[in-house]
């Protein structure tokens, strides 16, 4: 447990004081009570699923829904209440939702005190914007929402809500995680403002219920949408972490065959993903990219273990074989759609710019760009990491090496990507696979994405790093970069792959064999 | 979810089914009925009919990018045509479209709205519109008349009941629609009726739900506020049809990344080529035969699919890949290590356990274990020998098995599945051999 900074407590300090004062003129015996308790029981009870784990989980164990999902009532609150009244709404469903990390009640306070002013800030949104009569209060004689523009005071109700809740985050970002102000804001508007709009709407048809003659029993109505929506949307985030599981899952059967890179899929993945930073990839391109980097050697699942763990010199026979991963892999990945251009970094990880690598000797720019990366990624992390028969070379040997080897080997643009990747990130020889996909929650339907205190994204803390690289490797058959002339002596199998790699007709009748051979199943 | 991803071996060119037809001449006569006195009448509150009609048509456009097997592709028209049928005012304007015209103008806004996705070459399925047209009549049927005989005005005024009767009739409806969906399912996979209502009224309480509370509460705030309250009312429904989306499309990519992984132990020649995927489907059809639904069917699928992976622990391949064939011990001992790899991957826990205990005898195995064990015994059997017999001596070995090693009940099963199917994995050699 860590402690909160100073500046955290004085930032959640100051909110809660700014939340007192918003409720403050609500506590008198004139206040709308009855609708004030009715809604803010509402909220609290849309909140309690989320805290006791059996409501909200059903027999197929699905994942309970994110709390801080049901902002509809708070709007509708901001609309059918004056300000302090509507922030009042807040606080119980706020101070009793289920909060996950620690520390619980700080965490807690800051909540409620965010809700609390967001709430009290729409309200007086739509206040200014004349809601209160647009939506019937019997203003002007009219009874009867005053239908288009009643949106008007929706809308700045909800962009207030929105506005205030993204600076606060942002506070408390900046306070307790200690993130530079830039990146602290950057994205949380734009990201919270789609659902919220639609949030704000739900709210709107809640207060016209709420007011008509159908009573608030019918705005429950509208809730069911929403509620359905939060619970489809947790099941997608842990139908996602399972989807991650059962990728790495696939890698790691790669390591129960072969014990002697383990750890090195998901460093080429981290690898390209540097490397495709620096070329400016967009950010979906650049995940398919990381699995591509991931999965890369997946098709050595497909070669029989003895060959992969033998210690001696390979035969020729064996070596084709080896040859053969890259078309093993993209044979087992073809099914899985979203891969997309991966699939043909996979095939095509150990072609070579001047066309002497295999399968099928590709050259230049028919080799696929995603291949070009990886091809990259892998060389540079296959030298660097260390094997039991050698340790890992310093990052600028290795990058020298590219160098050397760019233009006929590789891509010169993806080395120096890397370099340049290199010098900005610098290298750690470990990165663990538990490191989520993308950083920042994907853009999502629901608000949970965006509004929750949530003091500690994942952003600021760094990866653990395991104790020690497994020793237990030899060498990493087809990852090697050739001319390691320099250290045949002491590097024999790295030695013998650099050959193979050179040897392009190997790969060519490989193929051929392997294509005989699928002919025939 | 599951069910329309793995088809039942066989479905489609069995003769049609009585249940079929009684459901789609329903359909047409209703359809015909209110075509007919809407042509004579002509119609009533037009504007409202428009614009209703072109929300179901909007909505209808929806179903772009539906992945196949999606509950409800469209799940606004769907809301606003239940609306539409339970519409009593509009802006506090009693209104006069009676059952017929509601049919009429659901019909043709869906068919309207289906236009496009025809000139694409994809038309609607003609289930769903008949269910749609049969559903929408029948929500019509129950509360139009009611309203009409003005009881209903006076007894419920415009208060919280009345809220609570569009609920009832909703929720009324919807048990309508699943049990005709269920019935027409039957009629065509003929899985036992149970399990396929089961996995109707599961659906309902996922997005069918959303779409009543949706008709509800569009058909209440059309009576308040007037037709602007259409676009408005739709916005969250839209948000939950999007997050329905999002969600199928990770349950799809996730389903094909366990096929690859499964598929890992044939390209390392551990096993048969296409060994998992027959197993699945295989376990799948035996599951649903014995009454299986839902989540329990989705283990099954996992399970089946991974039921090898413990050979990749394996230095030397097993010959064939055909663990049926091997000393108890050594099954137990690759299944354990099958389900140490399961338990790394993000499937439920119950997946794990079945790969784990699929060597055990069947008595002290789960269902879906006794499911998978019988299934890959008889994939193995038949395959080691691809003859016109193949088949039926396996099925005969499992038989012989029944006392330990095999459930009876899951070995009938089998039998029965493969006898109706035909196109069971070795059919070839039953039909050409």
């Amino acid at each position: 447990m860590r402690a909160i900074p100073v500046a955290a407590r004085v930032c959640i300090l100051g909110t809660a004081l700014c939340a007192a004062l918003c409720v403050h003129p609500a506590l008198r015996p004139d206040t709308a009570w009855g609708v004030v308790s009715l809604l803010a029981a509402l909220y609290a009870f849309c909140e309690l699923p989320a805290r006791c784990r059996y409501l909200g989980r059903s027999a197929s164990g699905s994942a309970p829904v994110v709390a801080g999902s049901f902002f509809p009532v708070l709007l509708a609150a901001a609309l059918l209440l004056p300000p302090a009244a509507a922030a009042l709404v807040a606080v119980p469903g706020a101070l009793l939702g289920r909060i996950d990390q620690r520390p619980r009640s700080a965490r807690r306070i800051w909540r409620a005190a965010q809700l609390t002013i967001a709430t009290w800030a729409a309200a007086w949104a739509q206040v200014v914007f004349g809601g209160p009569v647009a939506l019937g209060g019997g203003g002007y004689g009219l009874t009867t929402p005053d239908f288009p523009y009643v949106l008007l005071p929706t809308g700045a109700a909800a962009l207030a809500f929105c506005l205030v809740l993204s600076a606060l985050d942002g506070c408390i970002l900046v306070t307790a995680e200690r993130l530079p102000l830039r990146t602290a804001w950057r994205g949380l508007l734009p990201r919270s403002l789609a659902p919220l709009g639609a949030h704000g709407l739900a709210g709107l048809m809640m207060a016209v219920l709420w007011r008509s003659p159908f009573g608030p029993l019918s705005a429950l109505f509208v809730l069911l949408p929403m509620y359905i929506s939060c619970w489809v949307f947790a099941q997608y985030h842990r139908e996602r972490a399972a989807h991650q599981a059962t990728i790495r899952a696939l890698v790691q059967a790669v390591d129960i065959k072969d014990r002697y890179t383990r750890g090195h899929s998901e460093r080429v993945g981290h690898a390209s993903v540097l490397i495709a930073h620096e070329l400016g990839m967009e950010r979906e391109r650049i995940e398919v990219l990381r699995f591509a980097g991931i999965l890369h050697d997946v098709g050595k699942l497909g070669v029989p273990t003895r060959v992969l763990r033998k210690d001696g010199p390979l035969t020729p026979e064996e070596r084709r074989v080896i040859e053969l991963h890259p078309e093993y892999g993209h044979e087992m990945v073809r099914g899985i759609g979203f891969l997309g251009e991966a699939r043909s970094a996979i095939l095509h990880h150990h072609e070579r710019l001047d066309g002497t690598g295999y399968p099928y000797g590709l050259a230049g720019q028919r080799i696929p760009e995603f291949a070009r990366v990886v091809a990259v990624a892998d060389a540079f992390d296959a030298m660097t990491s260390t094997r039991s028969y050698r340790r890992g070379r310093p990052v600028p040997t290795a990058l020298a090496e590219l160098e050397r080897c760019a233009g006929t080997q590789f891509d010169p643009r993806m080395v120096r990507a890397l370099a340049r990747a290199l010098d900005r990130h610098g290298w750690q020889t470990a990165v663990t696979s538990d490191e989520p996909a993308p950083p920042g929650p994907p853009p999502g339907p629901s608000p949970s994405a965006s509004p929750a205190p949530s003091p500690a994204r994942p952003a600021a803390a760094p990866p653990p790093v395991p104790a020690a690289l497994p020793v237990s490797a030899a060498a990493g058959r087809g990852n090697v970069p050739p001319a390691r002339t320099s250290g045949v002596g002491h590097v024999p199998h790295a030695a013998r792959t650099a050959r193979t790699g050179q040897s392009g007709r190997t790969g060519q009748s490989g193929r051929s064999e392997r294509s005989g051979r699928g002919g025939g199943r | 979810m599951t069910s329309a991803a793995v088809g039942a071996p066989g479905a489609g060119r069995r003769p049609v089914s009585g249940t079929v037809v009684a459901v789609y001449g329903a359909a047409v006569l209703l359809t015909a009925a209110g075509l007919g006195s809407t042509l004579w009448h002509g119609l009533a509150d037009p504007r409202i009919a428009l614009a209703f009609g072109v929300l179901i048509a909007v909505g209808e456009l929806a179903r772009w990018g539906a992945l196949p097997g999606e509950r409800e592709p469209a799940p606004v028209a769907a809301a606003g045509a239940l609306a539409y049928a339970l519409l009593g005012e509009n802006a506090g304007q009693p209104v006069g479209h009676g059952v017929l015209q509601t049919v009429t103008v659901v019909l043709t806004a869906g068919l309207a709205g289906a236009v496009p996705h025809v000139a694409r070459g994809r038309g609607p399925a003609l289930d769903h519109m008949v269910r749609r047209v049969l559903t929408v009549g029948f929500a019509a049927f129950c509360f139009q008349p009611l309203y009409d005989s003005a009881g209903l005005r006076e007894r419920f005024g415009a208060g919280p009941g009345y809220a609570m009767l569009l609920l009832l009739l909703l929720a009324l409806t919807a048990l309508c629609d699943a049990v005709l969906a269920a019935l027409v399912l039957r009629a065509r996979t003929r899985h036992p009726f149970g399990p396929l209502l089961r996995d109707e009224l599961r659906a309902l309480l996922h997005i069918g739900s959303a779409v009543c509370a949706t008709g509800a509460v569009i058909a209440l705030g059309v009576a308040v506020a007037g037709l602007w309250a259409l676009p408005v009312f739709c916005v969250p429904l839209l948000l939950t049809q999007l997050s329905f989306r999002r969600y199928a499309a990770v349950r799809t990519t996730y389903r094909q990344t366990i096929a690859s992984l499964a598929r890992a132990t044939e390209i390392a020649g551990y096993t048969p080529q296409g060994h998992a995927r027959r197993v699945a489907e295989l376990s799948l059809a035996v599951g649903r035969e014995l009454g299986l639904s839902g989540p329990e069917l989705t283990v099954l699928e996992y399970a089946a699919l991974m039921h090898d992976i413990g050979q990749l622990s394996l230095v030397d391949p097993v010959p064939d890949g055909a663990t049926a064939l091997l000393p108890v011990a050594e099954q137990r001992r690759i299944a354990l290590l099958g389900g140490a790899v399961v338990r790394q991957t993000g499937v439920p826990a119950a997946v794990a356990v079945v790969v784990e205990r699929q060597a055990d005898p069947y008595r002290e195995q789960p269902m879906s274990a006794r499911i998978v064990r019988a299934v890959n015994a008889y994939d193995d059997l038949a395959g080691e020998c691809a003859t016109a017999s193949g088949p039926l001596s396996a099925l005969e070995r499992l038989r012989l098995g029944t006392a330990h090693d095999y459930q009876p009940e899951v070995v009938e099963s089998l039998a029965r599945v493969l006898s109706r199917g035909r196109s069971g994995p070795w059919s070839d050699g039953v039909t050409h051999g």
